[in-house]
């Protein structure tokens, strides 16, 4: 309580002293900022405006030389816009604002919305105008005008030519591990405490007679850490089952709730018992963060389960979650591969899952070749990855050369 | 019985103090309608006493916790709900399916060939609908796979840039920055933050940083020996940069106290 009452006057007295500084900083005169208009700056020249490439047909790309103000001759260059129309003979009033670039720029990309209803649609095939004015202190230079350029779509998006072959290379690799562990050959892998301690937590429970509350987070179902999460509580909704004991499934998207349902239906059918199952064990509260966290606190407190699982997508919601769970005496194992989030549990939950472990946890607990070669395969990418990093220091240090520099950033292939 | 009591008691001395701050707010305001001071006064009162009730669950789970739970939980579920009906149904739906229904909704119809793609989600979320009837309940997982199989296919390739390409590209780093020989570094050494030194430091903590925490994050050998050391001096990584990462926030989450106090001490009882 004592500790409260620190923290509240803490926050009072930081509240007084803002207080003071608003009151110290009115006293203060308003700076003038008005501007000055002065001369235009010169114009740019020769505008090129062509098709966007790599994109899905609603992009143009328009170039050109920086104005003879921009950081030279006068220096009165803030900025250029950019403007668009189907027209040329378009007056001024219809062409399009469509952005802006800071001094020393020289391109801008615009790319608009597939929508013809949206404010930012950019049509496809149709010849479209550009404008480009420089921007000085309350004045525009004069206009300089290109066109026309059509935007097309493009087949293939060179610039993802990295995705192409780490997912062809993982793709070899998970395919012939799965092949390894479905003819029986032994796959190491290490143990993660977080993950043995789950059948320790769920013994627990059901020796003092409680629930084991297990919470999906606060992502959607095409969220990784939940799909990750789905298969963990596969596996403990088997374990619950086969101990008799109950567990409780809040969800915070509805279609999370389906899918979690589905998957406890399914462990306790794998465990025999397919009566024991109640719909009602799993369900949902609301889509809202903080709501839901206010309900999920206070079923901990109500319910006082033995174990609390949080694996999955978690944000500000962490530390309260995990802060009540603590209060209630439960044990806490949580997961969750929001880096911003882990400090939270790492302090008040007794097991934690890093980021990654969480994806390896469901291939730990259910040694299923399909994870299980998955998971050896991002082991290996992994080690590839360690190997290129030493190998390009080593060579950009024997030959100075700048091998190394953004490798998969530039369209070098 | 004791406790009935005092939870009367207290439940009395609350809706007295809401009250007296009911009316005091209401004869304070700054408008010349009375109906609005009331409406003020009532609305300040009522925000007042649910940011105290959601504090009460700080010393303990109690009736005032309980009721503005249910209200923000009942609320919330109940804007999306309705939320979920305009933005997706009316919105997206409507403008597309029929003319009439758009009138009828106020909404602009959108006509265009490729409407008749819209049918597949709706097709989608219908068969998710059939849950609720356990003869033909089983066709609700054909919508499931398809969002799991969907949404998992389409974020290999984002995340695949986001959390692999893009970190493991940003971690080629020099680890000697304008490098010119140990004699010129030592001769140069300092501790300026845009110096030599601290650059070339910050590139080795880095690829150190990067590399050991690859090696905790390998699961396929045990962490003995020297994977051992590696794997240890990664989790140490790992735990230094969560407890930064942890000061940073609570940083933050300090001042939306900050926030809801001034809330309470401004704008309620006007003291700040």
């Amino acid at each position: 309580m004592k500790y409260i009452i620190l923290l509240f006057l803490t926050c009072l007295s930081l509240c007084l002293s803002q207080a003071l500084l608003a009151q110290t900083a009115s006293s203060d005169p308003p700076a003038e900022a008005a501007l000055v208009p002065s001369e235009p700056p010169a114009p740019p020249s020769n505008v090129r405006v062509s098709d966007l490439a790599n994109d899905d047909g609603h992009g143009i790309r328009v170039t050109w030389d920086l104005s003879p103000d921009d950081g030279a001759g006068r220096s009165s260059v803030i900025s250029y816009d950019i403007y668009r129309t189907l027209n040329p003979n378009d007056p001024d009033s219809l062409w399009k604002k469509v952005g802006t670039v800071v001094l020393g720029v020289r391109t801008y990309a615009d790319r608009g919305e597939r929508e013809p209803g949206s404010g930012s649609y950019l049509p496809k095939h149709t010849n479209l105008y550009y404008r480009v004015y420089a921007v000085g202190a309350g004045v525009r230079s004069a206009v300089a005008t290109a066109g026309p350029a059509q935007a097309t779509d493009d087949w293939f998006n060179t610039m993802k030519v990295p995705e192409l072959i780490f997912c062809l290379v993982f793709l070899v690799l998970t395919v012939r591990f799965i092949n390894m562990a479905k003819k029986g050959i032994d796959l190491y892998v290490r143990p993660l405490a977080g993950i043995e301690a789950i059948d320790e937590a769920i013994g627990r429970a059901t020796e003092m007679g409680k629930p084991i509350l297990y919470v999906l987070g606060i992502g959607t179902a095409g969220d990784i850490a939940t799909i990750a999460s789905f298969t963990v509580l596969g596996r403990v909704a088997r374990k619950v089952a086969e101990y008799q004991t109950s567990m409780i499934v809040p969800c915070c998207d509805p279609v999370v709730m389906t899918i979690a349902q589905e998957t406890v239906k399914t462990g306790y059918a794998d465990a025999g018992r397919p009566d024991a199952y109640k719909e009602d064990s799993v369900y949902y509260v609301t889509s809202q963060q903080f709501p839901f966290v206010a309900a999920v606190n206070g079923t901990i407190l109500r319910e006082k389960p033995a174990t609390n699982i949080y694996l999955g997508y978690f944000a500000a919601e962490s530390l309260l979650l995990a802060e009540t769970g603590v209060l209630a005496g439960s044990i806490q194992i949580a997961g969750t591969d929001q880096v911003s989030q882990l400090p939270f549990f790492v302090v008040a939950c007794d097991y934690t899952l890093l980021g990654e472990e969480l994806y390896a946890a469901s291939a730990y607990l259910g040694r299923e070749p399909l994870l299980l070669g998955t998971l050896k395969a991002q082991d290996y990418l992994k080690a590839i990855v360690l190997v290129c990093m030493v190998a390009l220091l080593a060579l950009r240090m024997i030959t100075g050369a700048d091998v190394i520099s953004k490798p998969f950033d530039a369209p070098w292939w | 019985m004791t406790s009935k009591i005092a939870m009367r008691i207290l439940t009395a001395i609350v809706a007295l103090i809401f009250l007296v701050s009911w009316i005091t707010r209401s004869g304070s305001g700054m408008s010349d309608s009375a109906f609005t001071n009331v409406r003020d006064g009532f609305l300040i009162t009522f925000a007042v006493f649910l940011t105290l009730s959601i504090f009460s669950f700080l010393y303990r789970d109690n009736p005032f916790y309980k009721f503005a739970e249910s209200l923000y939980v009942g609320i919330s579920a109940g804007y999306w709900m309705s939320y979920g009906f305009w933005s997706t149904i009316v919105g997206n739906f409507v403008p597309r399916a029929s003319r009439s229904l758009s009138e009828f909704f106020h909404v602009p119809y959108q006509e265009r060939a490729d409407h008749i793609l819209i049918y597949i989600p709706i097709i989608f979320g219908l068969i998710l609908l059939t849950r609720l009837l356990p003869k033909i309940g089983w066709l609700s997982r054909w919508s499931l796979a398809f969002i799991i199989g969907a949404t998992a296919g389409l974020n290999l390739t984002r995340y695949l840039r986001s959390d692999f390409i893009s970190q493991v590209s940003n971690s080629f780093i020099p680890l000697f920055v304008d490098w010119k020989g140990a004699g010129d570094f030592v001769s140069h050494i300092s501790l300026a933050a845009d110096g030599q030194f601290i650059a070339i430091l910050s590139n080795w903590v880095i690829f150190v940083g990067v590399m050991c925490g690859l090696v905790y994050f390998f699961f396929s050998k045990e962490h003995k020996g020297a994977f051992g050391v590696a794997s240890r001096i990664g989790i140490w990584i790992l735990m230094i940069t969560f407890g930064a990462s942890f000061g940073y926030t609570v940083m933050g989450r300090i001042s939306l106290l900050v926030g809801r106090i001034t809330f309470l001490f401004g704008d309620w009882l006007n003291i700040l």
